[in-house]
């Protein structure tokens, strides 16, 4: 029998303001059918969202939904959680989001290593105000902002999540919506801050003026440009050039949780443990 | 680099006016975010200087407060510098607002006015520019993109002025005037650029010969002086200068602007005050009333900061009954229009009424039926001599009325 997406969705909200080929609707029906899977409360779901399309994520999944500022949503969430640290609590946000005007925020909250599953859509650009240069746009496409092409360097995502802390990062694309439900199961089951990079396609602000101007168009792009990482394990330093490997690419179940440690906090002002030293860290710096 | 050649009307909407403007003055530096309703205002720009219309550097950063941070960098090493924004950009913008200000740079920010979240709106409504009042910034308020073109040349020409130095917001509203076209009469090229004038820098820090040093911290000793110049500036400076450039920009294009705008107010007994949009709405319906012999009148603000205290005090002078519409929710007070008209006439000789009405927030259409209803009871309370009704009022809600006070 096919899913019932309906039990998890706000259907009065819907038609959903994405554009038709968007991928964003692939991704959140990955997300509920893996909430589904896992068999988690709705209550027990809290989704902050920040500004641009991947936003509007929280609109339509009827859980606890919160829509905050742009690139804000961690800090939200850190607040959230650690009132809630037995709730599930998830930040969508986009490249530009979580990497431009947020980008303080996600590196933080990678380095605390806070229970927070992290989702980045994204889709190599500003879509929701027309096609600026965000910062995983590739250098040498045409953006608005810069029309003669664009020269920015970019981010690559989880390489910026691994360094920063993030004791579970995975990168996968709406190519592979059975995959992309496998690792929303693992990143919810995770504890910790599970950083994914989500791959999707922006056909009408990215792809129009960049020759990829269909959504098959532009999804046979992030197709050509994402490759396993087994396969890209395997390959010679030179061939990784320009390929983004997908999968698990870090999954820590040693580090510890931000929530954990602070209970220890409160525990040393109840008088439960003595005061927190240096001693009680393997790794100090 | 290229020149344009504009017709005398160009088809054009308040973001792509604001764009033009901007080509014209021939900006040494933008950096710019993008945000729903100002997004393409830097959009056109940044197609002008692809396009070779404009000499100058465009920087797209990474949040509205990297792009006022960007435009006080660049305006304190001697440029010309503008940028544009809006509503929660202009939230972000607001710690950087204050050292433009401070640091005495005359950077030009074209506010496209639009609601504050929460709830999340990119709908027209005067939150931000209220957000601005106190942050030291000249605040110029364009009714229409014919204004929002005008007011443009006006902000560089005053801002830029040695005797000022003190940075200017351009305000228009969100959709309203940013997406909505009107037959725009245009300057040429060298006529809008000589008008404002080459830039000379003052105190900036890429004179090697006389380096310098901006923003430094100064505590109990000497931080109060700072900020008694700069009220000072404000407060006797900038009114002349907005004038002068008001007088010699009706010489060259014809259109007159006044730091209070008025409309049918010589024989008016009530009068209504509002910004933006509203103005063009209220003014038809005064002069519907007016040609039945009701004597209501319109004041437009055009000059919000600093607030036109003796223009004000002049034009109310013989009215009666005044109402405050103000396009922002003021929150646990009366509107700022009411608190500023009531701060500007109450040392005056003026005996009118005053009472207060918020609309319009977050998009909501003020239509001529609203207005007509304030004008009523303005009537009644012209009439009476005092409030017939409460203090505040909200217009345009669902549900029971909503009045305080």
């Amino acid at each position: 029998m096919a899913f019932n997406y309906d039990k998890y969705l706000r259907l009065e909200k819907m038609p959903t303001l994405w554009c038709w080929g968007c991928g964003d609707g692939v991704i959140l029906k990955a997300f509920v059918r893996a909430v589904d899977k896992l068999g988690l409360n709705k209550d027990d779901i809290c989704v902050v969202s920040g500004i641009g399309c991947s936003g509007r994520f929280s609109s339509y999944v009827d859980f606890n939904t919160v829509h905050t500022t742009h690139g804000r949503t961690v800090a939200f969430a850190t607040g959230i959680k650690l009132a809630n640290p037995d709730k599930h609590v998830i930040c969508v946000g986009g490249d530009g989001d979580t990497l431009a005007i947020g980008g303080n925020h996600t590196i933080h909250g990678a380095r605390r290593n806070i229970d927070i599953t992290f989702i980045i859509i994204n889709n190599f650009i500003y879509g929701l105000t027309n096609s600026q240069t965000s910062p995983t746009t590739p250098q040498g496409m045409w953006t608005v902002s810069q029309k003669a092409g664009n020269i920015d360097p970019t981010f690559n995502a989880t390489n910026l999540g691994i360094a920063a802390g993030a004791s579970f990062v995975a990168r996968e694309s709406m190519l592979d919506p059975k995959k992309l439900e496998k690792v929303f199961v693992k990143a919810l089951e995770h504890k910790g801050f599970a950083f994914l990079d989500i791959l999707s396609n922006c056909h009408i602000n990215l792809g129009r003026k960049n020759k990829m101007q269909s959504a098959m168009a532009n999804l046979e792009w992030i197709d050509s440009i994402t490759i396993s990482k087994k396969k890209y394990d395997a390959l010679p330093e030179e061939e990784r050039l320009n390929l983004l490997p997908t999968g698990i690419l870090k999954d820590d179940k040693v580090v510890r949780e931000y929530c954990d440690m602070y209970q220890e906090i409160k525990d040393v002002h109840q008088g439960k443990r003595s005061k927190i030293t240096q001693d009680d860290f393997e790794k100090k710096i | 680099m290229r020149k344009m050649e504009l017709k005398d009307i160009e088809v054009w909407d308040g973001n792509m006016a604001a764009s033009h403007a901007m080509r014209q003055v021939q900006i040494d530096v933008v950096a710019a975010y993008p945000i729903t309703p100002s997004t393409p205002i830097v959009e056109n720009y940044a197609t002008f200087l692809a396009n070779d219309y404009v000499e100058g550097e465009f920087v797209m950063v990474e949040s509205e407060h990297a792009a006022m941070s960007g435009c006080v960098g660049a305006s304190a090493a001697g440029g010309r510098v503008a940028t544009a924004t809006s509503s929660q950009g202009f939230a972000l913008m607001v710690e950087t607002l204050y050292q433009a200000s401070g640091m005495r740079l005359p950077i030009i920010l074209n506010v496209v006015n639009r609601a504050l979240a929460a709830p999340l709106n990119v709908n027209g409504d005067h939150s931000d520019m209220y957000l601005g009042r106190d942050s030291g910034w000249i605040q110029l308020d364009a009714y229409n993109p014919q204004d929002a073109y005008d007011l443009n040349f006006i902000a560089f020409k005053v801002s830029e002025d040695h005797d000022v130095r003190l940075p200017c917001m351009v305000h228009q509203d969100g959709f309203m005037t940013s997406h909505t076209a009107m037959g725009v009469k245009t300057l040429q090229d060298d006529i809008a650029y000589n008008f404002v004038g080459d830039f000379k820098p003052m105190n900036d820090m890429l004179d090697l010969d006389n380096p310098v040093t901006h923003g430094v911290q100064t505590e109990e000793d000497w931080h109060f002086e700072h900020k008694a110049r700069q009220q000072n500036d404000l407060m006797t400076k900038v009114y002349p200068k907005l004038q002068a450039a008001f007088n010699e920009f009706e010489e060259l294009t014809g259109r007159k602007y006044s730091m209070v705008e008025t409309y049918n107010m010589e024989e008016a007994e009530v009068a209504v005050v509002c910004m933006g949009t509203s103005v063009k709405t209220a003014i038809e319906v005064s002069n519907e009333l007016n040609a039945k012999g009701i004597k209501a009148g319109v004041v437009g603000i055009r000059v919000i900061r600093p607030w036109p205290f003796e223009k004000i005090a002049e034009v109310f002078k013989d009215i009666k009954a005044i109402g405050a519409l103000d396009r922002s929710a003021p929150h646990g007070t009366v509107g700022m229009l009411f608190n500023e008209l009531a701060g500007s006439l109450i040392n005056s000789d003026s005996n009118a009424v005053l009472n207060n009405y918020i609309y319009g927030l977050g998009g909501r259409d003020l239509t001529k039926k609203h207005i007509y209803s304030i004008y009523e009871d303005l009537l009644a309370n012209a009439k009476a001599g005092k409030l017939t009704t409460a203090t505040q009022q909200y217009i345009g809600t669902r549900g029971p009325k909503l009045e305080f006070l």
